[in-house]
């Protein structure tokens, strides 16, 4: 039980690191890669969207409902932006990855995989590793950087617009507090984060699909399991990154 | 001139079950063989593991020195482009058309032009006849037409080593007869190493130069095709005689006691006495194949070794080559 999850962990960091490799080996599968990267994007833009303008109106409406308690109420702007854009946009960027287009990248390798085509692949003497899952880690990857800029300014016009319209915050107050408090290692963090997440969604729903266990229902639960996963290890990963960045990067108001 | 495979003490287990074990044996070059084997031998295994994508536990499968099973990846995948290997169903990619699937390989490999491309891709489409389905998908086609779709995208990078896993399974009896001349004119054209892995007795009493079995985790015999054909093992007899006493039963293998009682009623159904089929010849017009000079040679030399029925059975064969040396057969409307 223990050996096997350790074996699934290893040829998990097995395949990340041959991902590595393979980005850097000719020739990159180009046409490939814009098909993918468009495909990630069209399923996922218009969902972040959405789900960043309440995500960043709760935030705000939460953040300032505190710190009006506090008697901090000019501070709302910088703390509401800093929890969206650390925070709230890497992982609402992840998830959607994950969920749309990490979930068909896995299906898709999965029933490859069963139908023999990738068997097929391999002895052409083409690697389906780095013919497919290259071009496709390397747009979840892109795909999140780009939508991750996209959400955090939807996210923090979000909570702009929740907070001097229904909380009666003053613009100034929220624009000055926000340049107080915020800088700019906060969106490095953020798109770093991002282009992590992405890299983690996309090695996860590879792994998952190259190796489904039995016929079409084994591809199911892949899907399934590698939505899962993904989920697990982003929060995980996303803990210990926020961990360290708050050790590393003083504080500008401190 | 097609690359010898040379297997040695090839062991392959999938977690307690073993599938095999110390399979030795040696596809000359240039010849065409057949693996004979119930269904769920590890046939198709065996294919796997000559190319690489199954990675025995032990022994080794050489090819121009590389061994397949545990040389760097690197090696393994430029000796792939040796190969080109007919899956059961085709694996053809399923959002390709079949000119996309078959011109695969080409665009992968090389930097041929694109007019180029489309002349090696409709030649091959040609060969396999299915002139004229060329732009539609794998879903679209009968699974006949998958198999022979395959085939050309296996032959497109003009193979030293071609593989096929069971050319026959799907087709009905007169499609096997083309795709087994079929076979025999590719190795006449470009005189490939071929192995065919089948359980249909047709190909394997007409097509191949040498005949090996799989059966209960070994592998039975392997050596020119007269030394099966006049086999008097229990498993090889009644394989090639279809009947239901021996010791193959439904699932794999036989118990003793239901040995024993077939033993006693045997005889309700008596052998017919098995007649060697001359080999198929190349369709007229084509050129000789070369490996059967090299294989007469080859296995006159073995003569020594091999059993007395055998034996005999050679030299009848080549006692009527030498009366009729050629015994091209003018064939009406010949194959593909």
């Amino acid at each position: 039980m223990i050996t096997g999850a350790l074996r699934q962990t290893g040829r998990l960091f097995a395949l990340a690191a041959e991902v590595t490799r393979a980005i850097f080996r000719r020739p990159f599968q180009f046409r490939e890669f814009v098909e993918q990267f468009w495909f990630i994007a069209s399923v996922t833009i218009l969902p972040a969207a959405l789900v960043s303008i309440p995500f960043g109106a709760v935030i705000a409406l939460q953040v300032g409902s505190l710190t009006q308690q506090l008697g901090a109420q000019s501070f709302t702007g910088g703390a509401s932006v800093l929890a969206v854009i650390q925070q709230a946009s890497p992982l609402i960027v992840a998830l959607l990855i994950a969920g749309a287009g990490g979930s068909a990248i896995c299906a898709d390798l999965g029933s490859r995989k069963i139908r023999e085509e990738l068997d097929a692949m391999e002895v052409m003497g083409v690697s389906p590793v780095q013919r497919l899952v290259v071009p496709r880690v390397l747009a979840t990857m892109s795909v999140a950087v780009l939508l991750n800029g996209m959400v955090s300014v939807v996210g923090t016009l979000g909570g702009y617009f929740f907070n001097i319209i229904l909380q009666g915050g003053t613009p100034g107050a929220y624009l000055s507090s926000f340049s107080a408090l915020a800088q700019l290692p906060d969106l490095y963090i953020s798109e770093l984060k991002a282009l992590i997440f992405g890299f983690i969604a996309g090695i996860v729903a590879a792994y998952r699909g190259l190796n489904p266990r039995g016929g079409p229902k084994g591809v199911g639960d892949a899907v399934n399991q590698s939505v899962v996963i993904t989920f697990m290890l982003l929060f995980f990963v996303n803990m210990v990154m926020t961990g360290l960045y708050l050790q590393i990067v003083p504080p500008k108001g401190g | 001139m097609g690359i010898e495979v040379v297997v040695e003490g090839l062991t392959k287990s999938f977690g307690k079950q073993n599938i095999w074990q110390d399979v030795t044996l040696t596809l000359p070059a240039g010849e065409v063989s057949v693996m004979l084997g119930p269904s769920g031998t590890g046939k198709t295994v065996f294919l796997k593991s000559l190319v690489g994508l199954l990675k025995p536990e032990h022994g080794r499968v050489l090819i121009n020195g590389v061994d397949m099973v545990n040389s760097p990846e690197r090696d393994i995948y430029e000796t792939r482009k040796l190969f080109g290997l007919m899956f059961q169903d085709g694996a053809l990619f399923g959002s390709m058309s079949l000119f996309d699937n078959i011109a695969f390989p080409l665009r992968e490999h090389t930097r041929r032009k694109e007019s180029e491309i489309r002349r090696t891709v409709m030649e091959r489409i040609e060969i396999v006849g299915l002139l004229g389905s060329e732009g539609k998908l794998p879903g679209e086609i009968s699974g006949g037409m998958r198999k022979r779709a395959g085939l050309a995208r296996a032959l497109v990078l003009d193979p030293q080593i071609i593989l096929c896993d069971e050319p026959d399974s799907g087709l009905d009896p007169v499609r096997t007869a083309y795709l087994s001349q079929l076979l025999i004119d590719l190795n006449a054209q470009i005189d490939a190493t071929m192995l065919i892995v089948t359980h249909n007795l047709d190909i394997a009493a007409t097509v191949p130069d040498n005949m090996g079995m799989l059966f209960r985790r070994e592998l039975v015999t392997f050596g020119p095709r007269e030394v099966l054909l006049t086999s008097e093992e229990p498993v090889v007899a009644q394989f090639l005689g279809g009947r239901r006493e021996g010791p193959i039963g439904m699932s794999e293998e036989k118990d003793a006691a239901t040995l024993a009682a077939e033993a006693a009623s045997a005889g309700d159904r008596p052998d017919a006495p098995r007649v060697i089929v001359p080999q198929l010849q190349p369709s007229p017009g084509l050129p000789p194949r070369q490996a059967v000079a090299r294989r007469r040679e080859r296995v006159l030399s073995l003569l020594g070794t091999l059993p007395p029925a055998a034996r005999t059975a050679i030299r009848d064969t080549y006692a009527k080559d030498a009366a009729a040396p050629t015994l091209t057969v003018p064939r009406a409307g010949s194959g593909s």
